[in-house]
């Protein structure tokens, strides 16, 4: 692991978040230190989105402290968790279709000159910070529609990074992508570690996690279910917590494989 | 000043590049070999032109071949169509509704509907002529609350749709009828109101020429501006993005564009000036599409507009009020309803109970659309009022000339329009095969 910072850039204490009837988070712990990737790990509809819609500010927590850099905060609007430096990437892409590169990268906060959109300026920029990324995009003017799901993806990335952001959350940034562009999707994470930045990762991809992750939180029906250091972490123990037993889906199959093997 | 020989957003190029692979190869740093970049030179235009035709970016391509069939159609059957009078007509009367359908791209930009613009135009002009016939308001002020009346009108639509989430096109239906029901009481059982025309801003909206006083100077001053304008701009443009490494718009096609605008400038202004002068309403018309353009492509509230017509979800993430700016849109429809009823009480001195009525709601969608704004929102620009009202106004003078009847002129607007809609429709496909939409 990198080195890791004392205090935690940002911190949840006790977050709880009720959707009518749903206790969708109950009671959560997180910490994510500068220069480290969190792997947010568990099953579907274990709360994994909606905890980041808290930190986001799209979803306010009902209960819970947030504290950023050592400070307790309030993040009721997304424009709280912007000031503060979080960037989101969320599980269903928010980009424009129709605009192009430079003009999704930085939709929300044009720059201007004379109150004018300064396009030269946001083109030339959007050229370096792709370029830094090692990113490569056929035109920065083409329309979003017209590039790949995996362009699109490091598209929407590199759009989180336009406002200097301190933490980076990605909701399933490879879920849909292919072999190379998850490599490429990878990369880009290990790329903003070594820029310090803390990344929360969300992923089902067990191989992804351990590619790239410090560590691992696990949530399990809305509740904290463990955080792992990963490279002293297995496999099955990170899916024992997913899954909350011992005696679950998969180790029944892992068992049902193995004793038909020795048949 | 119009720009009506490409779409105002064309790319740049990357100066010599592409041209020789291994060149490339070699000094660029790794070119994706899939890469659309256009060529240097005439044949990068035709290359780009024919890629663009095949993903579906038909741009104002049809409404141009459109224009050229109509005018061909109408000069072989009546040799006065093409001549100074006729055209000076079609200039002078399509700026009324053309005011309308500035307003109406804004809100096919959103990808909605406003069918209220016909009645308020109308209704714009009774409480002019109201407040100035019955209360001997000052005209200008008049002027002033006219337009503001529309403002409001249309915010309120807008607040309805936006913030109660009533669907836009309920809302400026019902819009429609009570806009309509408003202007018949204002006028009352005379139904006309005569509007005193000797100054103010009527007389003006219904004269020609009011620049140097019917000096046909004036015409030419104008046309000279709009040209030295592209000029003087494109190449600030150009040479700003030369400094800055990025991208910029080869000389050859900045003189290119220059030349096509001054033929058509200049061309216009010989013949309004053969004619009776270049028709205020219109310079006020193409004055306001300058203005529009600017505020869609150059500021950041035109880009607020495109990225919720592109992707209502985006542009609230990225921190865009959607609500504001869907009803911002609205009043500002609302305010070119009335600024259009204005020129239509230009045209007739009078507010009268037909005003903004008819197939005016029809043909003020129609011109938006026929000029290439898409009706799924997010694609447009509104130079696409001026080429839609110049097919439209053209037709419906063209049938006049040839004494067609009212009911033919309806049938083949009404043709026009389906046939504008399936392209926009057909483009629209194309472009989601072609992964562009
Ligand atoms: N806006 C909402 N209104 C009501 N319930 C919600 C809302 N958003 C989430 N929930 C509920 O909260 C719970 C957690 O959902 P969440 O989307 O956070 O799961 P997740 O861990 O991201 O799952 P997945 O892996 O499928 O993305 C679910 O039971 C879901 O139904
Ligand atoms: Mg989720």
């Amino acid at each position: 692991m990198i080195h890791v910072s004392a205090t935690p850039v940002l911190a949840l204490r006790g977050a709880s978040k009720r959707f009518g009837a749903v206790q969708a988070l109950t009671d959560v712990h997180l910490e994510v230190h500068a220069g480290e990737v969190v792997a947010l790990v568990g099953d579907n509809g274990a709360g994994k989105s909606t905890l980041v819609k808290a930190i986001a500010g799209v979803h306010p927590i009902d209960e819970g402290v947030v504290e950023w850099e050592g400070r307790p905060v309030s993040i009721s609007k997304p424009h709280d968790a912007q000031e503060l430096g979080v960037a989101t990437v969320y599980q269903d892409l928010a980009l424009c279709d129709n605009l192009d590169v430079v003009g999704n990268l930085y939709l929300g906060r044009e720059l201007r000159r004379r109150g004018v959109l300064d396009e030269v300026t946001m083109e030339q920029k959007a050229r370096e910070l792709l370029s830094t990324l090692s990113i490569r995009i056929p035109s920065v003017r083409i329309p979003i529609a017209g590039l790949s799901g995996g362009q699109r993806q490091v598209v929407a990335i590199a759009r989180a990074l336009i406002g200097d952001p301190k933490i980076v959350i990605l909701d399933e940034p490879t879920a849909a992508l292919g072999v190379e562009q998850t490599a490429q999707v990878l990369d880009l994470v290990e790329r903003l570690r070594e820029r310090g930045l803390g990344v929360i990762l969300i992923s089902h991809n067990m191989a992804d996690v351990k590619a790239v992750a410090d560590t691992v939180a696990v949530l399990r029906l809305g509740k904290n279910n463990g955080t792992f250091p990963v490279k002293d972490t297995s496999h099955e123990e990170i899916i024992a917590a997913i899954t909350g037993a011992t005696d679950n889906a998969v180790t029944r199959r892992a068992e049902r494989r193995t004793t038909e093997a020795a048949k | 000043m119009s720009d009506t020989t490409k779409t105002p957003t064309p790319k740049g190029t990357v100066p010599a590049a592409a041209e020789d692979p291994t060149a490339a190869a070699v000094a660029a740093p790794a070119v994706d070999p899939r890469l659309l970049v256009r060529e240097e030179g005439f044949k990068g235009y035709i290359t780009e032109f024919k890629r663009k035709v095949k993903g579906g970016e038909l741009g104002s391509i049809p409404v141009v071949v459109g224009l050229i069939v109509i005018a061909t159609v109408f000069q072989l059957n009546n040799d006065r169509f093409l001549s100074a009078d006729n055209l000076s007509n079609i200039g002078y009367y399509m700026a009324a509704t053309g005011m309308l359908a500035i307003g109406l791209v804004f809100v096919l930009l959103l990808g909605e509907i406003d069918l209220s613009v016909g009645s308020v135009s109308g209704l714009a002009s009774a409480v002019f002529a109201v407040v100035v016939t019955k209360h001997g308001m000052d005209a200008w002020l008049a002027l002033l609350l006219t337009i503001v009346t529309g403002v409001a009108i249309g915010a309120l639509h807008g607040w309805f749709f936006a913030r109660i989430g009533v669907p836009a096109f309920v809302v400026t239906l019902a819009g429609f009828l009570g806009w309509n029901g408003l202007m018949l009481w204002l006028l009352g059982s005379s139904g006309t109101i005569n509007i005193p025309s000797d100054d103010g801003p009527v007389s003006l909206l219904g004269k020609s020429s009011f620049l140097l006083d019917q000096d046909i100077v004036g015409a030419y001053l104008l046309a000279g501006l709009a040209v030295l304008s592209l000029l003087v701009g494109s190449f600030m443009d150009q040479r700003r993005r030369r400094a800055a490494g990025v991208p910029f718009r080869p000389t050859s096609e900045i003189v290119l564009r220059v030349v096509a605008l001054a033929v058509v400038a200049f061309a216009a202004a010989v013949m309004f000036n053969n004619s009776a002068g270049v028709p205020n309403a219109l310079v006020i018309f193409l004055v306001c599409l300058v203005i529009i353009d600017f505020v869609l492509r150059r500021t950041s509230f035109g880009r607020k507009v495109f990225a919720v017509g592109g992707g209502v979800e985006a542009a609230r993430r990225a921190g865009i009020n959607v609500e504001l700016v869907r009803i911002t849109v609205f009043a500002i429809a609302g305010g070119f309803a009335a600024l259009g009823g204005m020129f239509f009480a230009g045209q007739t001195s009078s507010a009268t109970m037909l005003a903004g009525g008819g197939n005016t709601l029809m043909l003020a969608i129609a011109a938006a659309v026929i000029g290439g704004t898409s009706l799924f929102g997010g694609r447009g620009t509104v130079w696409s009022a001026l080429l839609g009202m110049l097919v439209i106004q053209s037709i419906s003078t063209g049938l006049s000339l040839l004494n067609m009847e009212a009911s033919i002129q309806y049938m083949i607007t009404g043709a026009v329009l389906l046939g504008a809609v399936v392209i926009d429709s057909v483009s629209r496909r194309s472009q989601k095969a072609a992964g562009r939409a």
